[in-house]
């Protein structure tokens, strides 16, 4: 080439071609570009630079490499497969530009392209995007695991109970790829007679969650043999000590009896949230007094409270999710906010649940950081 | 807060409000400023409107929905949702590359709102199949996807650095907005493959406006026999040939392009 005397383009270290601006074909080329390509000068000049790619890189040259160059000037790091006149592919990085500084003379525009072997760079980015999918794949493994455990913390479909209506809302926290620690249950243990549990236990995840699964099964176990929910929370305490685990949980328990004056309920709280009792007329007060959290302390307490339900009179059962929201990470909502707000919606019991969580959302800009649990009872003729 | 389409799809507005819509559709691979030789010389005559394809360049990538967007036909109410959003009629519409099915797509969900599709280097379909030649294989098109999974990096660079010098090169670079041609690598890997793995030969004989087809001499992309299909099953279409190489007539013979769209939309 002229004006070349030093060898600049010639013994350049990176192959290097000059093309035509309109159908890139090859103008000049230097030395290790022939030797990248495995083709003679005479075979190269003429041809174009698309022609050398894998028919990807052809696709790609066109729809991206080449606007991008007329539209922006220039292009980096762009990685192309080049094939050499024996069919090898030899994965190659390319920069490349548009030069317009011969046009002040009348000289047509070239695009300059240098070209650097990468065989390495790309063995090492190929294992980088395996890894990577492997790691996407993982994670959508464990959302779906998280998901599948979560199905069972809470009943698969909410069962009936005659004449007793029962509204339950259930929302795990941030996108539901995490397994959360509230649960409740609902069962029948004697004709016309029912437990409900509603629970936190303490952390997230597969630890938890073995821990919920625990106390779910032995909840069941333990309310066919005490009806006392206090005895019933002492046998759960102590089984969760016996267990090899550092988790604790609160619960509270509840049970339903039906005579012919009406549901009798009778509960029990363990380090959770008391039972709300509320009237259609608004008025709401707490159920009971606070016991001990379950499997942490040695000298637990638990109380049992006794109340008739009247026909318009309906119980709340909650998790801490809904209290403990947090607005923009200050201020709690709080137990006086929560029960102003089921004061504001007694008159229409089956609402409550659902006016509780909508709530708890709203405080928090609608990302729940904790899971929230609620569930109301209400009797009904008939 | 809700986004508005116009704002979702970076939305340009030139020219006459109450001249003829000419609404410019990118292809795969870039967005809007594709058009950036071709749209200005119509804002003369026409009301121009440039838009980015959901996932490409300054488009709200946030709205972008894997599912939704795994045919053209979303491309193609996205099309429609910008016109009734301008209140567009009588369109006349400019589509490049995939951006010319997802036209006759829009064409035929809603004829009345489109007067004529101008398709610049169209192919119903890419992959071979049978006696149709559409130019590539299967493989091709899935070591295309792998080709752009290396690409990641590429794809996001930003517009950055020195330039050579050039006599206009430096204004011009001036209109470029920093996400000129960036598109997340995953949405630009999904869309060509709902690009190029899509048929629509299907489709071509619904289309009821009048239709220029611009076949580029020699389009590595495009070759001569996608576009004279297209002209053959779109009723009453006609196909005019641009001296050039590559797959951007557009960008590689921009007044070859304005004046058969000018001779066309004239007609």
């Amino acid at each position: 080439m002229t004006g070349d005397p030093t060898g600049l383009f010639e013994h350049a270290p990176a192959a290097y071609v000059v093309l035509d601006r309109d159908g890139g074909r090859i103008r000049e080329a230097n030395g290790a570009f022939l030797a990248l390509v495995g083709r003679s000068r005479e075979d190269v000049l003429g041809r174009g630079l698309s022609s050398m790619w894998s028919v990807a890189g052809r696709i790609f040259h066109d729809t991206h490499l080449m606007p991008t160059l007329e539209l922006s000037g220039r292009i980096d790091e762009v990685a192309l497969e080049i094939v050499t006149a024996g069919g090898a592919r030899i994965p190659v990085l390319l920069n490349a530009n548009l030069d317009r500084s011969g046009e002040h003379a009348g000289e047509a525009a070239v695009v300059r392209v240098v070209l650097f072997p990468a065989r390495h760079r790309r063995l090492y980015e190929t294992e980088l995007l395996r890894a990577t999918r492997e790691a996407e794949e993982a994670r959508s493994r464990a959302v779906e695991l998280a998901r599948s455990l979560q199905q069972t913390l809470i009943p698969p479909v909410p069962p009936v109970i005659p004449r007793l209506q029962m509204s339950a809302v259930y929302r795990p926290a941030g996108a539901g790829d995490e397994v959360g620690g509230d649960f409740y249950d609902v069962f029948n243990v004697a004709p016309r007679e029912w437990v409900v549990v509603l629970g936190d236990v303490s952390g997230k995840g597969i630890p938890a969650a073995t821990v919920t699964a625990y106390i779910r099964h032995t909840v069941r176990d333990l309310a066919m043999q005490h009806a006392d929910p206090a005895d019933l929370l002492h046998e759960l305490d102590a089984g969760l000590h016996q267990q090899d685990t550092d988790k604790f949980c609160t619960v509270v328990v509840l049970r339903l009896s039906e005579s012919d004056r009406g549901w009798r309920v009778t509960g029990s709280s363990g380090g959770h949230p008391l039972p709300l009792l509320g009237h259609r007329d608004g008025t709401v007060v707490e159920l009971g007094s606070p016991g001990s959290l379950i499997g942490i302390l040695d000298d637990a307490r638990f109380t049992t409270f006794t109340h008739d339900l009247a026909d318009d009179e309906f119980v709340t059962v909650y998790t801490d999710g809904v209290t403990e929201a947090r607005r923009g990470g200050g201020a709690l909502l709080g137990d006086e906010t929560l029960q102003r707000l089921v004061s504001r919606v007694a008159a229409d019991p089956a609402s409550v649940s659902d006016a509780i969580v909508a709530a708890a959302l709203a405080y928090q800009d609608d990302v729940a950081v904790d899971d929230i649990a609620v569930l109301t009872l209400h009797p009904t003729r008939g | 807060m809700a986004v508005s389409v116009l704002e979702r799809h970076r939305v340009r507005v030139t020219g006459h409000v109450d001249a003829q819509p000419m609404l410019f559709a990118h292809g795969f691979g870039c967005d809007q400023a594709m058009w950036r030789l071709v749209a200005p010389v119509f804002a003369e005559d026409f009301r121009v409107v440039l838009f980015d394809h959901l996932g490409s360049g300054g488009s709200d990538v946030d709205a972008y929905d894997e599912a939704a967007y795994s045919g053209l036909e979303r491309y193609a109410q996205d099309v429609l949702d910008i016109c009734h959003e301008l209140d567009l009629h009588d369109v006349v519409f400019v589509g490049h590359s995939v951006s010319s099915m997802i036209g006759v797509l829009a064409q035929i969900a809603e004829p009345d709102v489109f007067a004529r599709l101008v398709m610049v280097g169209p192919s119903a379909r890419y992959i071979d199949d049978g006696d149709y030649v559409g130019g590539f294989s299967e493989a091709d098109i899935d070591e295309l996807l792998d080709l752009m999974d290396s690409n990641h990096l590429g794809w996001q660079e930003p517009l950055s650095g020195m330039v050579m010098p050039g006599p206009e090169l430096a204004e011009q670079r001036a209109e470029l907005d920093a996400s000129f041609c960036r598109t997340r690598p995953d949405i630009a890997r999904r869309f060509a493959g709902v690009t190029f793995r899509g048929d629509n030969r299907a489709d071509l004989p619904l289309v009821s406006v009048p239709t220029l087809v611009l076949q580029n001499s020699n389009d590595p992309i495009a070759p001569p026999s996608a576009g004279a299909y297209v002209r053959d099953h779109v009723p009453g279409a006609v196909l005019e040939v641009i001296e050039t190489s590559g797959h951007c007539a557009h960008l590689s013979a921009p007044s070859e392009t304005i004046a058969a769209i000018r001779a066309f939309v004239l007609t």
